[in-house]
């Protein structure tokens, strides 16, 4: 008897299917409610000490009112810009060598393996390591070495950045099908135009979402910058001094023992997720607006 | 103008797979030349030793010669060079998926560093004139991707592409077979136009096809060039066994 004709199995696979579809939908709310719990309880607590002196001021002396967190936004800005400058890059072309050039040779493995193993340093190792490199030692010829620095930090985070956007460019760009790689080579373009032109550009979008997560990742790194940016309760943007960040600002506002100081690192806490979402989004929008009708 | 090809003794290997066995063979001119056989029988390994694609693959391998034209391409030439002398169409149309429309049919000179935009812009349509896709697509020239275009545009795209570097030889490895049989009789007609221009040399699996658009037919098996002669004579008078079998669809 064919099985469309048994109306009790029918019954079953009819049920079975709204089980499947509906412990989905279950899995998506449980995943995105935490997102939406911390979203909202930001908001709740720290939305209300949003004013103008937030992102004006900076941190008040202990025994003043008011204050507000410009000097770490704009710290911030500049460790992650100098991240981006060092990990970006990097990251980019370890990840074209690991997946173009170096494939299934030794020390292509060696890199990945080294790469991954970096990911999961906890981050605070990192920031021993770079205290121990760049702050603790000076290096000869290097200015910015030697003591606490905006340089220091920066590198930090963008040593952080390199094996994650080094992974996932490789991922992006083996996945780049083969017949595109080919379509070039036909045409006589040398290999190293084809990989730059065709095969990044083709895996570009996948790319620029890794650039992406490590850069969110980094932003709302404290551990690293306590050993090597320093944080800093004055207006500085001076690469060679100790700069402010937004995570170091929230950290010293939330172990304070004063309550408008709390209520500012709730605060703190908002503005960084919203800025690194306002980041992310925007890179979105400009790399997305080249994109062609139809393009895949 | 096309040139013809001269294969002497070419043998060549995927690993220790001896897939191509002392080939030799004439490819004439200005004329289309198919390559018939069952599948793995070395037709495309073939086509892919005449442009120098078949070493791309690291454990490729290839001994004899090759002579296009005057030139001994295994001899005195950088595989890159070459390539842009003898054009290929895969079988499955392989558009950059990034690019516009026009920006893949400029990409081989573009990537080869030629910027000069008006005689871009005369070559671009030149070559989608040639590949009858012209009134399709000149609307949405900068505006679409390759990508979007159906199946059959997209490979009249990639034989524009193809010929926008003005090749003198055109390689087609089962450029239909992806195909439905509105786009593959187009491409067919195209075939036809192109061969007083060009050099072309077709692997197919649909013999109906080879009889259409081919002068002349090699018929391979298990590596080897068993039969190569007349079309008409490859169909209707076969001198081996083996392709009369072939042909006659006893086995394949």
């Amino acid at each position: 008897m064919p099985l469309s004709g048994n109306p009790i199995r029918a019954k079953i696979r009819a049920l079975t299917d709204s089980a499947v579809t509906g412990l989905a939908i279950l899995a998506t709310l449980l995943v995105v409610a935490p997102l939406v719990a911390i979203f909202v309880y930001l908001i709740y607590k720290g939305a209300s000490s949003l004013n103008l002196a937030f992102f004006t001021q900076i941190q008040k002396p202990v025994g003043e009112s008011g204050g507000g967190m410009a000097h770490a936004i704009v710290g911030s800005a500049v460790l992650l810009a100098l991240a981006t400058v060092i990990g970006v890059p990097i990251g980019i072309g370890g990840g074209i060598y690991l997946a173009e050039f170096g494939r299934g040779t030794k020390l292509a493995n060696a890199i990945r393996f080294t790469a991954d193993v970096l990911n999961g340093v906890p981050s605070i190792v990192m920031g021993v390591a770079a205290y121990a490199l760049i702050v603790g030692t000076h290096i000869p010829f290097l200015p910015f070495t030697g003591h606490f620095s905006a340089f220091a930090g920066g590198t930090a985070l963008g040593i952080m950045m390199i094996p994650t956007v080094c992974r996932t460019t490789e991922e992006m760009l083996v996945m780049v099908p083969h017949a595109v790689r080919e379509a070039a080579l036909g045409l006589g373009v040398p290999n190293w135009r084809s990989v730059l032109s065709i095969t990044v550009k083709t895996a570009s979008p996948g790319i620029i979402t890794g650039c992406m997560l490590a850069f969110a990742r980094v932003a709302g790194e404290t551990a690293p910058l306590l050993f090597t940016a320093l944080g800093n309760s004055f207006w500085s943007v001076d690469l060679n001094q100790p700069i402010a960040a937004l995570p170091l600002q929230i950290y010293v506002y939330a172990l304070s023992p004063y309550d408008e100081w709390h209520r500012l690192a709730w605060a703190g806490a908002l503005v960084l997720i919203v800025l690194i979402v306002l980041a992310v989004s925007l890179v979105r929008y400009v790399t997305s607006r080249g994109v062609l009708k139809g393009a895949s | 103008m096309g040139v013809g090809i001269d294969v002497t003794n070419l043998n060549a290997w995927y690993g220790t797979n001896h897939t191509l066995q002392d080939i030799n063979l004439h490819i004439p001119a200005n004329h289309a030349t198919a390559l018939i056989g069952p599948s793995g029988c070395g037709k495309s390994t073939f086509v892919r030793c005449l442009n120098r694609m078949h070493e791309t693959n690291p454990i490729a391998r290839v001994t004899g010669q090759v002579k296009v034209g005057d030139q001994d391409i295994y001899a005195d030439a950088k595989p890159v060079e070459i390539r842009r002398r003898i054009g290929m169409v895969f079988q499955r149309p392989n558009p950059f998926p990034t690019m516009s429309i026009y920006d893949n049919v400029a990409s081989g000179l573009k990537l080869n560093g030629y910027s000069n935009r008006r005689v871009l812009d005369e070559i671009v349509e030149k070559s989608l004139k040639n590949s009858a896709l012209w009134d399709e697509v000149k609307d949405d020239l900068r505006k679409k991707s390759g990508a979007s275009l159906s199946g059959g545009q997209q490979q009249r795209l990639c034989i524009a592409r193809a010929l926008a570097v003005d090749p003198e030889v055109l390689l087609m490895d089962e450029p239909a077979s992806a195909l439905d049989p509105v786009s593959t009789s187009k491409i067919e007609d195209l075939i036809f136009e192109l061969k007083s221009q060009y050099t072309i040399v077709i692997v197919t699996h649909n013999m109906q096809q080879a009889a259409r658009v081919a002068e002349k037919t090699g018929f391979f098996l298990n590596g080897r060039l068993v039969e190569f002669d007349e079309t008409h004579k490859i169909f209707t008078n076969p001198t081996d066994k083996r392709t009369e079998d072939y042909i006659t669809g006893r086995f394949g």
